[in-house]
């Protein structure tokens, strides 16, 4: 096994002991579950709520075990200082960032797939205590594939938060990396709106300058695509594969970027 | 087969200080230094001298302004010289998460150990360290010399060549402190260099070929222990028979302590050379039983070191 593998065995080992990222799974596999008494009230009694809320659960929960856990990976090997005896070891600097970074991917793509199972067993129950008359006013079957695509693409959302946060990690104190990735996570979900301020503003300086920000922060709206899946509108092939490899552009950036700076730091 | 072990060329590191005004911090000055293979090399030094930062230069956390650090004839941080040393860092610190054994297991795999290679190799070093059945244990619960014990079980889990462990004495209780050097020198007779830092000078005295001593960031003297240049303060004089009172007479009654059987130690002060008190005594019929000179010790030649540098700056 290669040196980046076994740091990311290491990384999900531990975040599978942490405290935190049960709670957190725990807590998202509790909301899917009401989420189907929430729909029982509501007068639609539909199963696009629980689709939605589902989905709205498992890129929320995967958001903050992406940054909580991803800020401290590296951050805190450097703040208590554990660093010190891992690079005294064969490793390089950019494989430890590597290593890292694959091992919260682990992580992730684990407790996404459990949170998508929670999501599966609750609409397919629902699906089972309905009348069939009921079920045919459904957009979409209840435990329609296409909702895979969804999540798949929260996934690959989230890996690219991920490294988002492993990047600032590498150079700022974790509550600041926190503070930034959830900031870059807001900004990205509006980042289309510059492209439209462009327009609307006389100055052109103003105009460049939006412009910059719109090709240099990350456009994270595209990978939101609950809304066709839920009322059963298809999602094409093409788009999933352009916005994916539009993430790997940036993943590979961002991770380049954060094996320069760590690879050029004094641990003082 | 390189010729020195470790070896540092005007090494120098400037710490940057102060935002607006940067003002950097000289922490290492131009040191030079090579350690042969099989030497156990204490590098001494007062606090803030520059210890930890030579240290880290060697693990390469750090990056030298100036100068170069080698080991095993490869520059620092070089990934087959990694494989053939181990670092126990100042104040270690690990994963809370972790126990003893896990750490050092995954460190192994770090070094390309197969688990089982790894755990039983584990096993081997905490027992050698002295780390019993707490190592199933989170280090979360372990105690700061617990700590520094794992922390040399980990520097030793590749069998290194070259061993830094830096204060390894520090956070250590009198056991720990005896059982350390006891490994310290078992590692010596395997034939391994180590290379360690300590302001503690017994512990230097006891276990090394050699040291190097370093105030405000410049080595200021390096050999062996036996040909360090102590200054020689006094000797201790031993007689016996004649009259106590006789010494009073020679001015001695002071620095005099008659033990039971007759016999006097006379501890001669430095402007009272033995070969002018000794016709006196053999007069008064005493008897020279030995007579050993009184070097400074290790602590007394590092103060005076100590304040040599410190004068010009005052
Ligand atoms: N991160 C840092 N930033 C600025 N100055 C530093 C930093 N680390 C160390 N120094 C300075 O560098 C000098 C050498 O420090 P170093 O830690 O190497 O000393 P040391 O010999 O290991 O001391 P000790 O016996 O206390 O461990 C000191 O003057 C210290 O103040
Ligand atoms: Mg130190």
């Amino acid at each position: 096994m290669s040196v980046i593998a076994r740091i990311a065995v290491q990384v999900f080992k531990e975040s599978v002991r942490d405290k935190v990222l049960y709670n957190l799974v725990l807590f998202a596999v509790l909301l899917i579950a009401a989420s189907y008494l929430i729909g029982q009230l509501t007068a639609g009694q539909d199963v696009k709520i629980i689709k939605d809320l589902g989905l709205a659960a498992t890129q929320i929960f995967g958001l903050f075990i992406a940054v909580f856990i991803g800020i401290g990976l590296v951050s805190k090997e450097v703040e208590r200082r554990s660093i010190y005896g891992l690079l005294a070891k064969p490793v390089r600097r950019h494989e430890l960032i590597l290593g890292k970074y694959a091992g919260l991917v682990l992580t992730l793509a684990v407790n996404v797939s459990v949170m998508a199972v929670a999501l599966y067993a609750v609409l397919g129950y629902m699906s089972w205590v309905e009348t069939e008359e009921f079920r045919q006013s459904w957009d979409a079957s209840a435990t329609d594939p296409a909702m895979l695509t969804a999540i798949l693409l929260i996934f690959v959302q989230l890996m690219l938060v991920t490294a988002i946060a492993l990047f600032f990690s590498t150079f700022s104190s974790p509550i600041l990396s926190a503070v930034l990735t959830f900031g870059l996570f807001v900004v990205g979900h509006f980042n289309a709106d510059l492209r439209n301020f462009e327009g609307v503003v006389d100055s052109p300086v103003a105009a460049s300058l939006a412009r910059a920000l719109y090709y240099a922060l990350p456009n994270l709206a595209p990978f939101d695509v609950k809304a066709q899946v839920v009322h059963g509108h298809a999602v094409p092939f093409g788009y999933v594969a352009a916005t994916s490899a539009y993430a790997a552009a940036y993943i590979c950036a961002l991770l380049l970027a954060a094996m320069l700076i760590f690879s050029r730091r004094d641990f003082k | 087969m390189a010729r020195y072990a470790i070896r540092l060329t005007e090494l120098t590191k400037d710490y940057p200080t102060g935002f607006w005004r940067p003002r950097p911090v000289r922490a290492l000055d131009q040191v030079s230094l090579d350690v042969e293979p099989g030497e156990v090399l204490g590098y001494l030094g007062p606090n803030g001298s520059g210890k930890t930062t030579t240290l880290k230069l060697l693990m390469q956390l750090i990056y030298p302004t100036s100068g170069r650090a080698e080991i095993l004839g490869r520059p620092a941080g070089d990934i087959e010289a990694k494989r053939r040393l181990g670092y126990l860092p100042e104040l270690p610190y690990f994963y809370d998460n972790l126990t003893a054994e896990e750490l050092l297991v995954y460190f192994g795999g770090l070094f390309g150990l197969a688990p089982a290679v790894a755990r039983t190799r584990a096993s081997t070093l905490l027992d050698r360290v002295g780390i019993g059945a707490e190592r199933r244990r989170r280090l979360r619960r372990y105690s700061k010399g617990m700590l520094q014990r794992v922390g040399i079980a980990q520097a030793l889990v590749n069998d290194p060549e070259v061993v830094f462990l830096d204060e390894p004495m520090s956070g250590l209780d009198p056991v720990g402190r005896r059982d350390t050097r006891e490994l310290i020198q078992s590692l010596r007779g395997e034939g391994r260099t180590v290379f360690f830092s300590s302001h503690i000078l017994s512990d230097a005295e006891a276990l090394c070929t050699r040291v190097a001593i370093m105030v405000k960031g410049r080595l200021v003297s390096t050999g062996r222990l036996a040909d360090l240049a102590f200054e020689v303060q006094g000797w201790e004089l031993v007689v016996s028979g004649g009259e106590r009172g006789d010494l009073a007479g020679l001015g001695l009654d002071a620095v005099t302590t008659t033990v039971s059987d007759g016999r006097h130690v006379i501890e001669l002060p430095f402007d009272r050379p033995p070969d002018q008190v000794l016709p006196e005594l053999s007069r008064l019929r005493f008897q020279v039983v030995s007579l050993t000179p009184r070097h400074e010790s290790l602590e007394d030649y590092f103060m005076r070191l100590v304040a040599s540098r410190q004068e010009p700056a005052a």
